[in-house]
This record gives structure tokens, sequence and C-alpha cells, in this order.
């Protein structure tokens, strides 16, 4: 037991000393292993943080219950289907103590939303808008901005930017977390696409929490095909896994990572097997069994699958800090810790199988012509 | 012949053994007929032409590489029949090389290179035993043990060599050429350790040279040319 403990650090040594004096295959080989391990992280964070973006600010709207137009799609807002009609009529329900309907259209290629909004309506469900510069909305072509999407194009309140192809007066900017990063007044955006007297969604309030179930129930009755969901459902749907495009695509980004993982370390540790040929015939001069050599060669992918894990979760948290710096408002990216296992399993994997063939190689170097090598 | 200390039941007991490498159309016959008794604690000094066999001779007897023919048992193990594994556990325990180029392991220091010779034969790797403290006395390594193979001479680097080499107590040492790459003052430190080694510890040591001064360090003289034994 004592001789195979001190059988391990040699091994470990053995691997260290190697991994030493070569630095620069060892540090490139990390640097290429910890891109798909950052690719991955960033993905699942992107996605995990828009979705938990776009939830809390449908949360900042105060509301217990959305109705939206049949056939409309949980992540692309666009579009308005639902009669304004609908909002009186829903306002009148039983528990219901308010309605307010809102156009959502996408903007800068559908990263963003602009929302048309009712703002007195709004203000009585939110709670209103807390203003960091300017003031509410006094004329038609006013907008008022979140803080960071004014941070993201560089925006001041009596400023002017463009948004869906026109100029608006920025009247205020508002600190975010309210439905949207861009607002403007209901009837200007209605007419502006051509969607007058049409929503793309209604908010409802209710007079107690308790009531949810029943008015949920009766609405679902009352309004068949159409979705209507509790505030919470509606969080709860926001998650990776109900938007099946965002899944393949993650599994492909994953795939990438698994071939990159494989080829960068198979390549390497095929070279470093070669420039070892004399090292691994030595060894096998000593006695070294199969096992011993190719434990060395799996120890060294090892560390190196770890070093790219470590640097490649690093590097997901300089991702985020220049995501923040530059579209904080669009791509608001997560730290998913629960993915840091699975990325560096993906990038363990990969290195730990791109090291098999080299370490059979090795294992199966004639010992003769090893020591023979110059 | 064996002047030294008598032994019924040799060593190494070889008969006729033949060594064929096939190297895709040509085939060479390295070893052609070779009948060699080594009894326990002889120094057998190996002498011959370039090309004649004698490293071949020492890569079946090591176990580095198996017998085409003919009968060869080392150590009490018949190595035409233990198999790979069998003739790792033979390099691992019983038998150790000595090579022309040191061959140490250029990134570990002497200590972690007889570690390392410790640790694949199984045995305790620290602390050095109080014998094999005394084979580093005599070899004057003692002092190069925290150094790497790059940090020393060859004279010492060879001394490290035979020191790693002796660490496992092995039955045999083989020891190819060790001064071919020493100046002579290096190889006569070198031959004389061998032969110190082999008088105070009855080490068995198998010796390759070129040179017949070296040879003479050996209790036998043995002559290759061709793939055979021509003179003992
Ligand atoms: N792995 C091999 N494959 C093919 N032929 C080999 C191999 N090893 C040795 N030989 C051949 O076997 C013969 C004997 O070689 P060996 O190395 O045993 O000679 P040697 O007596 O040690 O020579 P030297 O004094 O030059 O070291 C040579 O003709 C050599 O070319
Ligand atoms: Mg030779």
């Amino acid at each position: 037991m004592a001789a195979k403990n001190n059988g391990d650090s040699l091994i470990l040594k053995l691997v260290w000393e190697n991994i030493r004096f070569r630095p620069v295959r060892t540090l490139l080989s990390i640097l290429l292993i910890a891109v798909p391990v950052t690719l991955i992280l960033m993905l699942i964070g992107l996605s995990r943080g828009v979705l938990e973006d776009s939830g809390r600010r449908t949360q900042g709207i105060g509301a217990d219950i959305v109705f939206r137009a049949p056939s409309s799609s949980l992540i692309s807002f666009n579009g308005a289907s639902l009669s304004s009609k609908l909002v009186d009529l829903l306002g009148q329900e039983p528990h219901v103590t308010l309605a307010t309907g809102v156009v959502n259209q996408p903007v800068a290629g559908g990263i963003d939303t602009i929302t048309g909004l009712d703002i007195q309506a709004f203000n009585r469900m939110s709670g209103g808008f807390v203003f960091v510069e300017g003031h509410s909305f006094e004329k038609a072509d006013d907008i008022l901005i979140d803080a960071y999407y004014a941070s993201q194009v560089h925006a001041k309140a009596g400023g002017s930017i463009n948004v869906l192809n026109r100029p608006w007066h920025v009247a205020g900017i508002v600190e975010p977390g309210k439905l949207s990063h861009l607002f403007v007044q209901l009837p200007v955006l209605q007419e502006l696409i051509g969607a007058t007297g049409k929503v793309s969604q209604i908010y409802l309030k209710l007079d107690s929490p308790d009531n949810l179930k029943t008015v949920t129930d009766a609405l679902k009755a009352k309004f068949d095909g159409y979705p209507i969901y509790s505030m919470r459902e509606l969080l709860s749907l926001l998650s990776v896994d109900n938007i099946p495009v965002l899944k393949t695509f993650i599994n492909v980004i994953i795939g990438i990572g698994v071939v990159i993982g494989f080829s960068v370390v198979s390549l390497s540790m095929y070279m470093a097997v070669l420039q070892r040929t004399r090292e691994i015939g030595i060894l096998k001069s000593l006695g070294a069994s199969k096992g011993f050599i190719m434990a060395i060669i799996l120890a060294e992918a090892f560390a190196m699958g770890l070093g790219g894990t470590i640097l490649g979760i690093a590097f997901s948290f300089a991702t985020r800090s220049i995501m923040h710096v530059f579209v904080p408002a669009s791509l608001p990216q997560a730290i998913v810790v629960s993915w840091w296992p699975i990325a560096g399993s993906v990038a363990m994997g990969a290195a730990l199988l791109g090291a098999l063939y080299p370490g059979m190689l090795a294992v199966r170097q004639d010992p003769i012509e090893a020591l023979a090598y110059e | 012949m064996n002047n030294g200390q008598p032994s019924p039941e040799p060593i190494i007991h070889i008969r006729n053994l033949r060594k064929t490498y096939d190297s895709g159309k040509v085939s060479v016959e390295a070893l052609r007929g070779i009948d060699l008794d080594v009894p326990k604690g002889e120094f057998l000094a190996i002498i011959g032409p370039s090309g004649s066999g004698k490293s071949t001779l020492f890569h079946i007897v090591g176990g580095l590489t198996p017998p085409t023919s003919g009968e060869v048992v080392v150590a009490g193990r018949n190595l035409s029949h233990v198999g790979d594994a069998g003739r790792t556990e033979l390099r691992a325990k019983h038998v150790s090389f000595v090579f022309q180029k040191f061959n140490l392991l250029p990134n570990l220091t002497a200590r972690d290179n007889i570690r390392t010779a410790l640790s694949i034969a199984g045995l305790p790797t620290d602390p050095f035993d109080a014998e094999f403290e005394n084979v580093l006395e005599l070899l004057g390594v003692r002092q190069r043990l925290d150094h790497k193979p790059s940090e020393m001479s060859g004279g010492e680097q060879q001394r490290v060599a035979i020191a790693r080499a002796l660490a496992t107590k092995p039955t045999i040492l083989l020891a190819d050429e060790p001064t071919g790459n020493l100046d002579s003052r290096n190889s006569l430190a070198v031959l004389e350790l061998l032969k110190d080694l082999n008088e105070r510890f009855h080490q068995t040591i198998l010796m390759i040279t070129h040179n017949s001064d070296a040879a003479a360090f050996g209790h036998r003289i043995m002559h290759m040319n061709d793939g055979q034994i021509s003179e003992v």
C-alpha cells in the first residue's frame, strides 16, 4: 500500500515535470481546450441570462395573469393580434381589478423589444417607473429607455435615438426591470406598425392572489384556445428546456466542444509521445507496465482537461464582463455554476478520449527501438 | 573459468538461442545458436565487432524482446514461455540495464530517477535502505542526488544510472558499453566500481565492451562474432 502510494505520487511528479518541461505546448493545449468550455458556458449563460432577465422584467409589471394571442410564441413577442376590446372585457371579469394591453415589437434584428404601453394603467399596475433622468411621455415621439439600454447606445435624456427606422426623443431614462428596455406610448406604436386597435398581450391584476386559480380556470373556460398563464407559470416556462431550438444549438456547441477537445489533446499527446519516445523506452527498460505508461499519458491529458476547464470557466467570467460593458441590455450573461461540471466533463472526456490513441502508441512502442530513438 | 564464487545452478542458462529480426522483406539473423551459462556472482565481459549480436543477446536476457527459438532461462524464468507481462516483471525486479547513453529520465533528479525504478519494482521509495546507501557512497553520487541529469557530468550520470540499476537489487546487471561515452579517467572509475560491486555485493554483472582493457576487468571474456560465440 505504501509502495503504491509512492508510485502514484511519482506518476504525478513525472507528469508534472513533463508539463513543466514543455510549458508552451501545455499552455496552448489548455488554451484550446478552454475554448469550447467557454463557448458552452457562454451560450448557456446567455440563454439563461436573457430568459431570466426577460422573466424579471415580465414580473416587474406586477400582473398576476398574462393573456396572450392564440399561437403566439413564447420567446418572440412580436405582432399584435388581440383586439383592444378584450382589455375592457377582461377588466370586467370578477376579481380582476386592472387590465392593460401592451404591444411588443422586435427591434434591432429581434434581440430587443420595444413596448407600447398605456402609461396610466401601467403605472397603477407596476407602481410606475423609477426615473434616473428626465421625465415621462409628453409628446408622441417621446421614448423611455432603461439604464442598460442607455449605456449600450450611449443615450441621454433629452437626446435622440433611432428605433424602428425613425428618430425618437429620449424623454426619460428609467431603472431596468420592468417589461422591456424601450417604451413608447401604446397608440403611437400601434399606428407605427399598422396595428391600430390591437395589442400583443394583456396583463391582469387581481384583487387577491388567493383568487388566482379561480380566475385562471374561469378565463380558460371562457376564452378557449387563448394561452392564459399565471405569472408563476409563465416564468417557469421561460427556461432553456422549453425552447427546442436553443437545446439543439447547445447540443451542437457541446458536440463541437468534444471534437475540439478530442483533437487538441490527441494531437498534443501524440506530439508528446513522439517527443518522449526515448523516455518511454527508458521506463519500459525499468520494467514499467503498460498500465503505468498509459497512466502517465492519461494523467497528463487529465491535467490538461482540468486546466482547460478552469481556464474556460475563468473566460466565461471575462465574456460576461465584456457583454455587460458593451450590450448590458440585449445580452445579459448569467454565470451558471450548475453547468461547470457539465462543461468540465465535456472537456475532460474529450481530453481522455483524445489521449487514448497516443497512449496506445506509447504502450505498444518497441522498447529497443524507443531506446535507439534520437 | 569462474575463478570467483563457485555456484552449481547458473543464473543464466542459454541453449541454441536464435534471434531473427524480420523487417519487411529482409530478415536479419542477429543470433545464430548461442550456448551460455552464467553462474551467480560472475562478472562476464563480452567483446566483439559491431553488429555481432552483443546487444541483441542483452535485450533477450533482459526481457526487452523475446527469443526467436532456443532455450533461455534467466533467474528461473524460461523466457520462451513467459510472454510480455512476464518479461516486464523480469525487467522490473530481476534484471537491470546500464546503457552507453546513460538513459536517465531527463526531467527528474537523480533521486527521483532512482525512486522511479523502485516504484516500478513495487518497492518502497523512501528512505533508501542502509545497504543501498552504501552503494551510493561507493558510487560517489550521494551529493548529486538532487540534481537533474543536465546538471551532471557524463561520469556522474553513468554512476547515477548504475545506482538506479542497482536500487532494486537485481539478480543480474547488464551493462551495454557502460564506458562508451566516457573519457578514460571516468571509464576507469566506472570499471573499478563495477568490479567493486561484484566483489563486495556479489553482484552478477554482464558487460559489453569494445575495449580489451575494459574486458580484462571481468572474470571471463566472451568473444562474439557474426551472431555466435567464437571464443570464451
Ligand atoms: N530491431 C532490429 N531490427 C532489425 N535488425 C536489428 C535490430 N536490432 C539489431 N538488428 C541487427 O542485428 C544485428 C546485431 O545487432 P546488435 O545491436 O546486437 O549488434 P552489437 O554487437 O550490439 O553491435 P554494436 O557493437 O554496434 O552495438 C545487426 O546486424 C543489427 O543490424
Ligand atoms: Mg550494441
